[in-house]
Protein backbone atom coordinates (compact mmCIF):
# COMPACT_ATOMS: atom_id res chain seq x y z
CA UNK A 1 0.00 0.00 0.00
CA UNK A 2 2.68 2.44 1.11
CA UNK A 3 4.89 1.45 -1.80
CA UNK A 4 2.23 2.08 -4.41
CA UNK A 5 0.58 5.11 -2.84
CA UNK A 6 3.10 6.97 -0.70
CA UNK A 7 0.84 10.06 -0.39
CA UNK A 8 -2.81 9.01 0.00
CA UNK A 9 -4.13 12.56 0.55
CA UNK A 10 -2.29 13.95 -2.46
CA UNK A 11 -3.42 10.98 -4.57
CA UNK A 12 -7.05 11.69 -3.67
CA UNK A 13 -6.57 15.40 -4.48
CA UNK A 14 -5.07 14.60 -7.90
CA UNK A 15 -7.90 12.18 -8.72
CA UNK A 16 -10.42 14.85 -7.68
CA UNK A 17 -8.62 17.34 -9.93
CA UNK A 18 -8.80 14.92 -12.85
CA UNK A 19 -12.51 14.31 -12.32
CA UNK A 20 -13.15 18.07 -12.20
CA UNK A 21 -11.10 18.63 -15.36
CA UNK A 22 -12.90 15.93 -17.35
CA UNK A 23 -16.24 16.82 -15.72
CA UNK A 24 -17.28 13.21 -15.33
CA UNK A 25 -17.46 10.57 -12.62
CA UNK A 26 -17.59 7.65 -15.07
CA UNK A 27 -15.61 4.55 -14.17
CA UNK A 28 -13.18 5.24 -17.03
CA UNK A 29 -12.36 8.73 -15.71
CA UNK A 30 -11.84 7.45 -12.17
CA UNK A 31 -9.55 4.70 -13.46
CA UNK A 32 -7.56 7.09 -15.68
CA UNK A 33 -7.30 9.65 -12.86
CA UNK A 34 -6.04 7.02 -10.43
CA UNK A 35 -3.40 5.78 -12.87
CA UNK A 36 -2.21 9.33 -13.61
CA UNK A 37 -2.14 10.32 -9.91
CA UNK A 38 -0.23 7.18 -8.96
CA UNK A 39 2.43 7.61 -11.62
CA UNK A 40 2.73 11.38 -11.01
CA UNK A 41 3.31 10.80 -7.29
CA UNK A 42 6.05 8.26 -7.99
CA UNK A 43 7.79 11.11 -9.76
CA UNK A 44 7.03 13.40 -6.83
CA UNK A 45 8.55 10.90 -4.40
CA UNK A 46 11.74 10.85 -6.46
CA UNK A 47 12.14 14.57 -5.63
CA UNK A 48 12.46 13.55 -1.96
CA UNK A 49 10.08 16.20 -0.53
CA UNK A 50 10.36 17.09 3.18
CA UNK A 51 8.03 15.16 5.44
CA UNK A 52 5.02 16.74 7.11
CA UNK A 53 1.44 15.97 7.90
CA UNK A 54 -1.87 17.76 7.92
CA UNK A 55 -2.71 17.17 11.57
CA UNK A 56 -6.05 18.92 11.84
CA UNK A 57 -7.92 19.12 8.52
CA UNK A 58 -10.94 20.78 10.11
CA UNK A 59 -8.81 23.63 11.44
CA UNK A 60 -7.42 23.99 7.90
CA UNK A 61 -10.92 24.60 6.51
CA UNK A 62 -11.61 27.15 9.25
CA UNK A 63 -8.36 28.93 8.37
CA UNK A 64 -9.28 28.92 4.66
CA UNK A 65 -12.56 30.67 5.48
CA UNK A 66 -10.78 33.22 7.65
CA UNK A 67 -8.20 33.94 4.95
CA UNK A 68 -10.91 34.42 2.30
CA UNK A 69 -12.65 36.99 4.50
CA UNK A 70 -9.32 38.75 5.13
CA UNK A 71 -8.47 38.75 1.42
CA UNK A 72 -11.82 40.37 0.59
CA UNK A 73 -11.27 43.03 3.27
CA UNK A 74 -7.74 43.87 2.14
CA UNK A 75 -8.89 44.00 -1.49
CA UNK A 76 -11.17 46.86 -0.55
CA UNK A 77 -8.48 48.51 1.60
CA UNK A 78 -5.87 48.41 -1.20
CA UNK A 79 -8.41 49.57 -3.80
CA UNK A 80 -9.13 52.55 -1.54
CA UNK A 81 -5.41 53.35 -1.24
CA UNK A 82 -4.92 53.21 -5.02
CA UNK A 83 -7.97 55.34 -5.81
CA UNK A 84 -7.26 57.91 -3.07
CA UNK A 85 -6.61 61.08 -5.10
CA UNK A 86 -4.52 62.77 -2.41
CA UNK A 87 -0.97 61.66 -1.81
CA UNK A 88 -1.47 61.26 1.91
CA UNK A 89 1.18 60.53 4.48
CA UNK A 90 0.73 56.78 4.02
CA UNK A 91 3.89 54.93 4.91
CA UNK A 92 4.89 51.70 3.23
CA UNK A 93 7.92 49.76 4.23
CA UNK A 94 9.66 46.58 5.25
CA UNK A 95 8.92 44.73 8.44
CA UNK A 96 10.89 41.86 9.94
CA UNK A 97 8.90 39.39 12.01
CA UNK A 98 10.43 36.59 14.11
CA UNK A 99 8.55 33.31 13.79
CA UNK A 100 8.15 30.31 16.05
CA UNK A 101 6.98 27.92 13.35
CA UNK A 102 9.53 25.67 11.65
CA UNK A 103 7.29 23.22 9.76
CA UNK A 104 8.18 23.61 6.05
CA UNK A 105 4.61 23.23 4.76
CA UNK A 106 3.37 25.64 7.41
CA UNK A 107 5.90 28.23 6.22
CA UNK A 108 4.91 27.63 2.59
CA UNK A 109 1.24 28.11 3.44
CA UNK A 110 2.03 31.29 5.40
CA UNK A 111 3.95 32.60 2.39
CA UNK A 112 0.94 31.96 0.13
CA UNK A 113 -1.43 33.62 2.61
CA UNK A 114 0.74 36.72 3.09
CA UNK A 115 1.57 37.20 -0.58
CA UNK A 116 -1.94 36.32 -1.72
CA UNK A 117 -3.44 38.96 0.56
CA UNK A 118 -3.28 42.37 -1.14
CA UNK A 119 -1.14 44.87 0.75
CA UNK A 120 1.40 42.44 2.16
CA UNK A 121 4.13 40.51 0.39
CA UNK A 122 6.64 37.96 1.69
CA UNK A 123 10.10 39.04 0.60
CA UNK A 124 12.60 36.91 2.44
CA UNK A 125 12.91 34.03 4.89
CA UNK A 126 15.97 33.78 7.09
CA UNK A 127 16.36 30.21 8.31
CA UNK A 128 19.27 31.11 10.63
CA UNK A 129 17.04 33.00 13.09
CA UNK A 130 13.67 31.87 11.67
CA UNK A 131 12.46 35.34 10.76
CA UNK A 132 10.64 36.67 7.71
CA UNK A 133 10.90 40.00 5.92
CA UNK A 134 7.63 41.45 4.63
CA UNK A 135 6.85 44.51 2.57
CA UNK A 136 3.65 46.20 3.67
CA UNK A 137 1.79 48.78 1.62
CA UNK A 138 0.10 50.52 4.55
CA UNK A 139 2.48 50.25 7.49
CA UNK A 140 0.47 52.27 10.01
CA UNK A 141 1.36 50.36 13.12
CA UNK A 142 4.10 47.74 13.13
CA UNK A 143 2.79 46.08 16.28
CA UNK A 144 -0.68 45.51 14.80
CA UNK A 145 0.85 43.80 11.78
CA UNK A 146 3.09 41.58 13.90
CA UNK A 147 0.10 40.61 16.06
CA UNK A 148 -1.97 39.86 12.96
CA UNK A 149 0.62 37.62 11.34
CA UNK A 150 1.63 35.82 14.52
CA UNK A 151 -1.68 35.63 16.36
CA UNK A 152 -4.06 35.22 13.47
CA UNK A 153 -2.15 33.01 11.05
CA UNK A 154 0.99 31.53 12.62
CA UNK A 155 -0.80 30.22 15.72
CA UNK A 156 -3.41 28.43 13.61
CA UNK A 157 -0.84 27.09 11.13
CA UNK A 158 1.22 25.67 14.00
CA UNK A 159 -1.89 23.87 15.25
CA UNK A 160 -2.44 22.42 11.79
CA UNK A 161 1.10 21.46 10.82
CA UNK A 162 3.11 20.95 14.02
CA UNK B 1 -23.11 33.10 -27.52
CA UNK B 2 -26.78 33.63 -28.41
CA UNK B 3 -27.93 31.10 -25.83
CA UNK B 4 -26.85 33.57 -23.14
CA UNK B 5 -30.25 35.15 -23.77
CA UNK B 6 -31.74 32.03 -22.16
CA UNK B 7 -30.23 33.05 -18.82
CA UNK B 8 -33.10 33.96 -16.50
CA UNK B 9 -33.07 37.43 -14.98
CA UNK B 10 -32.60 36.23 -11.39
CA UNK B 11 -29.30 34.67 -12.46
CA UNK B 12 -28.28 37.31 -14.99
CA UNK B 13 -28.21 40.12 -12.41
CA UNK B 14 -25.75 38.49 -9.94
CA UNK B 15 -23.64 37.22 -12.87
CA UNK B 16 -23.41 40.74 -14.29
CA UNK B 17 -22.63 42.27 -10.90
CA UNK B 18 -19.91 39.71 -10.17
CA UNK B 19 -18.35 40.26 -13.61
CA UNK B 20 -18.39 44.03 -13.07
CA UNK B 21 -16.84 43.67 -9.62
CA UNK B 22 -14.08 41.39 -10.94
CA UNK B 23 -13.34 43.64 -13.91
CA UNK B 24 -13.29 46.75 -11.70
CA UNK B 25 -10.83 45.16 -9.28
CA UNK B 26 -8.54 44.14 -12.15
CA UNK B 27 -8.77 47.70 -13.51
CA UNK B 28 -8.01 49.26 -10.12
CA UNK B 29 -5.04 46.93 -9.81
CA UNK B 30 -3.75 48.12 -13.17
CA UNK B 31 -4.28 51.76 -12.19
CA UNK B 32 -2.15 50.97 -9.16
CA UNK B 33 0.80 50.30 -11.49
CA UNK B 34 0.63 53.95 -12.57
CA UNK B 35 -0.18 55.55 -9.25
CA UNK B 36 2.04 53.77 -6.74
CA UNK B 37 5.51 55.19 -6.30
CA UNK B 38 8.17 52.54 -5.73
CA UNK B 39 8.67 49.08 -7.19
CA UNK B 40 7.84 47.40 -3.88
CA UNK B 41 4.55 49.30 -3.70
CA UNK B 42 3.67 48.40 -7.26
CA UNK B 43 4.15 44.68 -6.58
CA UNK B 44 1.02 44.88 -4.39
CA UNK B 45 -1.20 46.21 -7.17
CA UNK B 46 -1.80 43.09 -9.32
CA UNK B 47 -2.89 41.04 -6.30
CA UNK B 48 -6.30 42.71 -6.54
CA UNK B 49 -6.90 41.06 -9.88
CA UNK B 50 -5.45 37.70 -8.88
CA UNK B 51 -7.51 37.30 -5.71
CA UNK B 52 -10.97 38.80 -5.49
CA UNK B 53 -10.92 39.92 -9.13
CA UNK B 54 -10.48 36.44 -10.54
CA UNK B 55 -12.63 35.03 -7.73
CA UNK B 56 -15.62 37.14 -8.75
CA UNK B 57 -15.23 36.29 -12.43
CA UNK B 58 -15.01 32.56 -11.62
CA UNK B 59 -18.08 32.75 -9.37
CA UNK B 60 -19.97 34.47 -12.19
CA UNK B 61 -18.86 31.75 -14.61
CA UNK B 62 -19.91 28.96 -12.24
CA UNK B 63 -23.30 30.54 -11.67
CA UNK B 64 -23.89 31.30 -15.35
CA UNK B 65 -23.06 27.84 -16.70
CA UNK B 66 -24.66 25.98 -13.80
CA UNK B 67 -27.95 27.70 -14.64
CA UNK B 68 -27.56 27.45 -18.42
CA UNK B 69 -26.64 23.76 -18.46
CA UNK B 70 -28.88 22.78 -15.52
CA UNK B 71 -26.05 20.91 -13.81
CA UNK B 72 -23.37 21.80 -11.29
CA UNK B 73 -20.36 23.32 -13.09
CA UNK B 74 -17.46 23.42 -10.65
CA UNK B 75 -14.23 23.07 -12.59
CA UNK B 76 -13.56 26.81 -12.23
CA UNK B 77 -12.46 25.91 -8.69
CA UNK B 78 -9.30 24.46 -10.25
CA UNK B 79 -8.41 27.83 -11.79
CA UNK B 80 -8.79 29.44 -8.38
CA UNK B 81 -6.58 26.83 -6.73
CA UNK B 82 -3.87 27.13 -9.39
CA UNK B 83 -3.93 30.93 -9.10
CA UNK B 84 -3.60 30.81 -5.30
CA UNK B 85 -0.68 28.40 -5.51
CA UNK B 86 1.25 30.02 -8.39
CA UNK B 87 0.81 33.81 -8.07
CA UNK B 88 2.79 34.15 -4.82
CA UNK B 89 5.75 32.45 -6.48
CA UNK B 90 5.92 35.04 -9.26
CA UNK B 91 5.44 37.98 -6.89
CA UNK B 92 8.03 36.69 -4.45
CA UNK B 93 10.48 36.10 -7.26
CA UNK B 94 10.03 39.71 -8.49
CA UNK B 95 10.32 41.18 -4.99
CA UNK B 96 13.40 39.14 -4.19
CA UNK B 97 15.07 40.04 -7.46
CA UNK B 98 14.46 43.74 -6.74
CA UNK B 99 15.78 43.36 -3.21
CA UNK B 100 18.88 41.57 -4.45
CA UNK B 101 19.57 44.34 -6.97
CA UNK B 102 19.00 47.12 -4.43
CA UNK B 103 21.26 45.45 -1.90
CA UNK B 104 24.04 44.86 -4.38
CA UNK B 105 23.79 48.53 -5.38
CA UNK B 106 24.08 49.47 -1.71
CA UNK B 107 20.71 51.21 -1.53
CA UNK B 108 19.70 52.63 1.88
CA UNK B 109 15.98 52.15 1.26
CA UNK B 110 16.01 48.40 1.81
CA UNK B 111 16.94 46.47 4.95
CA UNK B 112 20.43 45.02 4.93
CA UNK B 113 20.97 41.35 4.26
CA UNK B 114 21.06 39.26 7.43
CA UNK B 115 24.56 38.26 8.49
CA UNK B 116 25.51 34.96 6.94
CA UNK B 117 26.49 32.40 9.61
CA UNK B 118 30.06 31.19 9.17
CA UNK B 119 30.12 28.07 7.08
CA UNK B 120 32.51 25.30 7.97
CA UNK B 121 34.45 24.77 4.82
CA UNK B 122 36.87 21.99 4.22
CA UNK B 123 40.46 22.95 3.66
CA UNK B 124 41.17 23.48 -0.02
CA UNK B 125 42.61 20.37 -1.58
CA UNK B 126 46.35 20.44 -1.93
CA UNK B 127 47.43 21.27 -5.44
CA UNK B 128 48.81 18.39 -7.39
CA UNK B 129 52.51 18.11 -7.25
CA UNK B 130 52.97 18.06 -10.97
CA UNK B 131 50.53 19.67 -13.36
CA UNK B 132 49.46 17.37 -16.16
CA UNK B 133 51.55 17.93 -19.20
Amino acid sequence: MKRWWPYPLLTAALVAMWLLLTESVALGSILMGTILATVALWGFRALDPPGGRLKRPRAAFALAGLVMADVARSNLAVAKIILNPRKTERVSGFLRIPLDMRAPYGLATLACIITGTPGTIWVEYNSANNSILLHILDLVDEKTWIDTIKGRYEKRLMEIFE
Amino acid sequence: MTHLADLPVWAAIPVALLLLLGASLALIGSIGFVRLRSFYERVHAPTLGTTMGIGSVLLASMLCFTVLQSRLVLHEILIAIFMVVTTPITLMLLARAALYRDRSEGSDDVPAAPPVPPVQTAAPPAPDAAPPV
